[in-house]
């Protein structure tokens, strides 16, 4: 008996530290209007599939499970069944099954989050007609699917105007995880950030290859150190860690020199508050929360692809780090930029493709 | 009596299989006792009975008198009984000093005292005169140091009763020597020693007394002044045992084996056999006599195709062999019973049966189209099973279960049975009792009467001698003589492999 | 008790001790074992849906466990099943996707083409440690990395079809079935297992009941008198990577032309290959071991998908009791080891 009181203790204790975070999340960044939900008929239930990354991958997982417990607590559910909950893939050959279960336990709603579990979502979708899914970062035409793109080239875009107004050595470094649309879409937006605010700055782009290795990426970023680079802009997971640790460590060694890196995703800046100049923040848990609310308010855009950029407050560009010598300027520029984009003067490249053609003009 | 173990009536059995049965043994104070028995006796379990390796089903043993219960090495230790194991329980990369303290070290504020350890192993070694350099690697050191290296482990550790396992099976001629100087030293300074063996020679050596078990049983003790060879063999086998084999005198025919200029390197690259001559007749026995280390393994290996030759010539029959793979030579004639059977001639985990057809499996009856027939490969093995005693519980029974002389008498019977034109036989009775011994040099003399040629090579002067028709003498790598075994002596033999000048010893020119 | 019941009862004495070790740890942090295991068991073999994903994923685990036996046998510890398993899995749907044949000989043709993958990518370690003795486990390993990025780079700049993946293969050359999807209330689950199971026939023919195998066996337990015996120890050990490498290679292509039907960039290791060596040392490196130890994995992993949704028991948590039993039951193995050593030493 005392065994199982302590182990509820701690379970508490959990407990209290997730709902804290989450607190602390949706203080910040969510309308206030908090007041509805949870209390006619029957509760309409969300759920989501990892990919192999987890819940606490600190991005994109983490993000998008955010984005469901704060749908969740809008609405005065419970984590479980009938409520909102999410199922761990290990491998890949576990995003059929996942997405099977949490259909057959009668979730209203299912997420697929990540472009890989395209085939998956697509299959489940059909055998499972009557449940309502929807996948993020890739697009499934089924019509119980909505599917969730983002702008990532419109923050990547901001941040490479930030990376442009602060280097010095006009040399700024590239790292991406693997070469998949998504990244891509990076890549683009941040070459065209930097061409826009300071044509004559090169930037050196390189692929770790991998989602989860730290320490490629920080050897990728010694290496773009070592040869000039001032800042580095990094789309790459949990390889970008490598990029914190690695700027974090040269600026111990030497506090005058002007070493810089961007963070991704979310605002990174507790990954290194004296090197980390600003993040290219990509919302999954605004749009997942979105999408919930829309679908549970019969609203579901099944079929249809839900396109979150700045407009929707689905990316943007944490705040500029305030030791940031060219502090000011940046923040002006981005806000002009942001002007820019918003209204529709210019448009951001997706591809590289797309790239060559792009003018700030 | 002053007995300082006493083993009364010990029984252990093995799942119904009676390893001991009812073996009393008790060691008088200051005395080397004897324990004879073939392999497979049960001699090596009642040892591990002694030092605690397993628990007695029965009977009762006492140390000075006192009753005790040895349920685990440690405990063998405290009452002062020591092992020299046949297989070395040392570290190579160790030093001496090292290897004796492990287990026991000499700590002073967690740093081990290697100076003390040292100083007090060298000691020792003076006392016992054991000759063993402290620093030394094992490495580095002779099979026999490292022998005496397990001697010193034991006294280290303060042992009155050291037990022997088979020590000399290890070692050279000169190492034997050696060993029963120091095996006196030992009872000179107050240790008794019981003396595991199967060599009746070096009971009558050294021994005091010596107990007989034959097949799990007590057969009992003698005094080894009041014996002789014959009787203690006739105990331990059960029978009359005949020491000199009886052969006809050979009717050598036309050469089988035709080795010219023969030049051999080993594994480091140095030439070991350089410029051999040798031929082998239908109808004789040829042994090669010499001192281990003089090119004899490499020798074997090369014309068994088992290692490549730089340059001569082998021909079987006439054929020329050199630089054919060894099935190919296997399939020209030639049988060959390896030198150690466990490393070339057996595959240990596999049945005995299928280590009958080791050469022969792609052979039809025992094959077809790629296929194992089982039941002719089990026909096959009962047949060789029956015909060349081996005994064994089964042919299905794993070869690593059966003793050293019936593993022997199985490739003996699987080569022998292949009817080969050459049979070369490399130290086949190596490890063995007198009784598989016996039953080996028989079956070579048969082979011989069949006339097929046998090429033997042996450390044993005894061996060589008593079944060789002819004797090629073998020193750093070349046949530096031949003689008849009938006109030579031991005498003879051990200077011309030393490598004296043949003339002192007179007789037959080169082949 | 016989050897026979003793190897038996082992892997089921250590599962329940697993078991056993996991409710404590559950019940200590505050955990239901019983819902906890009921998750898992119904996860598992609750709902014929289930089970058809139980055998799907049983079935590159077989395969996977067979190839690692296989060269376990001989003596070699090929660690590269992994990267095997990747190539044939490309191969495979490259001839699934670039051919359009019919079924007849575009299924069993990218069976092939996967075999032939494997195959030659354990021809490379084989050949090595024939010729040089480098040894396999390195070679292996390393060429996991080659085969991982080798085969993504491919995917991306060869046979994208968006998203960084593969087209899917032609109909005709996939393992799936509607009859058994619809059997299993739309599972995963395909032919493949078949496959699976003549796989082990197969290995535990060619290893018991031929030459070829006597010689591979011998070979392995003493390379000497193999050698002595005029058999050739180099060609053995190059054949048996490649029959190892086309039984990961087998695998891949159930993957690629049953649970998947295409491929995609690979984030990093699928963790089959490597879960192959747990399985074939569960197993004892034989066919119907490997069989039965795949089951067990199989289930396992299934089942605890189960378990934090129904059970409310952390991933974590779950992936701890998973480890448990694989620890247990690896453990008895060792102890069974040391078990018939002593036993066969006694009988000396």
């Amino acid at each position: 008996m005392k065994k199982r009181k302590i182990g509820m203790a701690l379970s508490l204790v959990l407990a209290a530290g997730t709902l804290l975070g989450a607190c602390g999340k949706s203080d910040t960044n969510k309308p206030a209007d908090t007041s509805k939900g949870g209390d006619k008929e029957k509760a309409f239930s969300v759920a989501m599939v990892t990919d192999v990354g987890g819940v606490d991958d600190k991005s994109f997982n983490q993000s998008a499970w955010e984005g469901l417990k704060d749908f969740g607590k809008d609405n005065g559910l419970k984590k479980g069944k009938g409520g909102f909950d999410y199922a761990q893939s290990t491998s890949d050959a576990d995003y059929s099954t996942n997405l099977n279960t949490l259909a057959r336990q009668g979730f209203d709603l299912v997420y697929g989050i990540g472009f890989l579990m395209h085939a998956a979502v697509d299959e489940i979708s059909q055998q499972q007609a009557k449940s309502k899914f929807a996948i993020v970062d890739d697009e499934v035409k089924q019509p119980n699917v909505a599917s969730i793109m983002f702008k990532e080239q419109e923050a990547a875009f901001l941040a490479g105007v930030a990376a442009a107004l602060q280097t010095k050595t006009n040399h700024i470094g590239f790292i991406g995880g693997m070469k998949i649309p998504v990244i891509e879409r990076f890549e683009s937006g941040f070459l065209a950030g930097v061409k826009a605010a300071k044509p004559e700055a090169k930037v050196d782009v390189q692929y770790s290859g991998a989602f989860d290795k730290a320490e490629l990426g920080g050897t990728i970023a010694s290496k773009m150190y070592s040869t000039g680079a001032d800042v580095i802009f990094h789309a790459a997971g949990a390889t970008g860690n490598g990029l914190f640790k690695e700027a974090g460590d040269l600026k111990k060694k030497d506090p005058s020199r002007e070493i810089w890196a961007i963070g991704v995703d979310r605002d990174q800046n507790d990954m290194g508050p004296d090197v980390v100049l600003t993040s290219a923040m990509k919302r999954v848990d605004v749009a997942v929360k979105d999408l919930s609310t829309k679908a549970k308010d019969g609203k579901f855009p099944g079929g249809q692809t839900t396109t979150y950029g700045l407009q929707e407050d689905g990316v943007g560009l944490a705040p500029i780090n305030s030791k940031a010598s060219n502090k000011d300027a940046i923040d002006k520029a981005v806000k002009e930029w942001v002007e820019k984009i918003k209204s529709g003067a210019i448009k951001v490249p997706g591809t590289l493709e797309e790239l060559k053609t792009f003018s700030a003009k | 009596m002053d007995y300082v173990i006493e083993m009364l009536n010990i029984r252990k059995e093995f799942g119904g299989f009676v390893a001991n049965d009812n073996i009393t043994l008790q060691l008088k104070k200051g005395e080397i006792h004897a324990l004879l028995g073939e392999n497979g006796a049960g001699k090596s379990t009642l040892m591990n009975v002694l030092f605690g390796l397993y628990q007695p089903e029965q009977g009762e043993i006492r140390v000075k008198g006192k009753p005790v219960h040895i349920s685990n090495p440690n405990i063998a230790n405290e009452l002062g009984i020591g092992m020299v194991h046949q297989h070395f329980m040392l570290v190579d990369k160790f030093t001496v000093t090292e290897n004796i303290i492990l287990g026991k070290e000499i700590t002073s504020g967690g740093q081990i005292n290697i100076k003390k350890a040292e100083k007090e192993v060298r000691e020792i070694s003076e006392r016992y005169g054991l000759a063993v350099d402290p620093q030394a690697r094992i490495s580095d050191i002779t099979v026999g140091m490292q022998q005496r290296v397990e001697i010193l482990k034991t006294l280290y550790r303060g042992a009155e009763i050291l037990i022997f396992d088979e020590p000399t099976a290890v070692l050279t001629p000169q190492e034997i020597k050696e060993l029963i100087q120091i095996m006196k030293t030992l009872i000179k300074e107050g240790k008794s020693i019981i003396l595991i063996t199967h060599k009746l020679k070096e009971i009558m050596e050294v021994a005091d007394r010596c107990t007989v078990i034959r097949k799990g049983k007590g057969i009992g003790t003698v005094t080894v002044s009041e014996t002789n060879p014959n009787e203690l063999a006739s105990l331990m086998v059960g029978r009359e045992v005949v020491f000199k084999t009886e052969k006809t005198p050979s009717t050598p025919k036309q050469d089988v084996l035709e080795i010219k200029d023969l030049v051999v390197k080993d594994t480091r690259g140095v030439t070991v056999v350089n410029g051999l001559d040798l031929h082998v007749r239908a109808g004789e026995i040829v042994g090669i006599a010499g001192i281990d280390g003089n090119g004899q393994s490499e020798f074997i290996e090369a014309i068994t195709g088992l290692r490549k030759s730089e340059s001569g010539s082998i021909k079987v029959n006439g054929k020329e062999l050199m630089g054919f793979s060894s099935r190919k030579i296997t399939e020209s004639g030639v049988g060959h019973i390896p030198q150690d059977r466990h490393k070339h001639g057996l595959v240990l985990n596999y049945p005995i049966a299928e280590n009958m057809v080791l050469q022969t499996y792609y052979k039809k009856p025992f094959s077809k189209n790629g296929i194992l027939n089982f039941k002719e490969i089990y026909n096959k093995a009962r047949t060789l099973i029956k015909e060349f005693d081996v005994r064994t519980p089964s042919e299905y029974t794993l070869a690593r279960a059966l003793s050293g002389g019936n593993q022997q008498k199985a490739i003996i019977g699987r080569e022998v049975d292949r009817n080969p034109d050459l049979l070369i036989a490399a130290q086949p009775t190596r490890g063995l009792d007198v009784g598989a011994i016996e039953f080996i040099h028989k079956r070579l003399i048969e082979q011989r009467d069949h006339g097929k040629a046998v090429l033997l090579v042996s450390f044993e002067l005894d061996e060589i001698i008593n079944v060789s028709d002819r004797i090629a003498v073998i020193y750093e790598g070349k046949i530096v003589a031949v003689v008849n075994p009938k006109e030579t002596t031991e005498q003879e033999l051990g200077l011309l492999m030393a490598g004296s000048n043949r003339k002192e010893a007179g007789e037959e020119t080169h082949v | 008790m016989s050897k026979r019941l003793r190897s038996i009862l082992t892997p089921i004495i250590a599962v329940l001790l697993g078991i056993i070790v996991g409710t404590i740890i559950m019940l200590v942090s505050g955990y239901n074992p019983v819902d906890a295991y009921t998750a898992l068991w119904n996860g598992a073999f609750g709902d014929v849906y289930y089970t058809g994903e139980v055998i799907r994923q049983v079935t590159p685990y077989i395969l996977a466990g067979l190839a690692v036996a296989f060269a376990f046998r001989v003596g070699l510890f090929n660690i590269g099943v992994e990267g095997q398993f990747i190539v044939g899995w490309l191969a495979a749907v490259w001839v699934g996707v670039a051919f359009d044949l019919p079924k007849v000989i575009h299924l069993p043709l990218a069976i092939i083409a996967a075999m032939v993958a494997g195959g030659l990518w354990a021809f490379i370690p084989g050949l090595l440690k024939a010729r040089f003795r480098v040894h396999e486990v390195i070679v292996t390993i390393m060429m996991n990395y080659t085969a991982l990025h080798t085969v993504n780079y491919i995917i991306r700049t060869k046979l994208n079809q968006g998203s960084a993946k593969t087209g899917m293969i032609h109909e005709s050359a996939s393992l799936r079935s509607p009859w058994l999807q619809e059997l299993t209330t739309h599972s995963t689950m395909h032919w493949g297992i078949m496959i699976a199971i003549a796989c082990c026939f197969i290995m535990w023919f060619l290893l018991e009941k031929t030459t070829r195998g006597f010689e591979l066996r011998a070979v392995g337990f003493n390379q000497d008198a193999a050698h002595y015996a005029g058999m050739s120890v180099n060609k053995n050990i190059i054949l048996s990577m490649v029959i190892s490498g086309a039984f990961a290679g087998i695998a891949g292509a159930m993957e690629g032309l049953g649970t998947f039907g295409y491929m995609a960039v690979q984030g990093g290791f699928t963790g089959v290959g490597f879960n192959g060596i747990a399985v074939a040392l569960l197993g004892g490196n034989t066919a119907l071991g490997v069989f039965f130890s795949a089951l067990l994995f199989g289930s396992l992993k299934i089942g605890a998908l189960s378990m934090p949704l129904e059970a409310g028991v952390p991933k974590e948590l779950v992936d701890i009791i998973i480890a448990l039993i694989v620890f247990f039951v690896a453990s008895s193995y060792i102890i069974r080891v040391v078990l018939d050593r002593f036993s066969k030493k006694g009988v000396k």
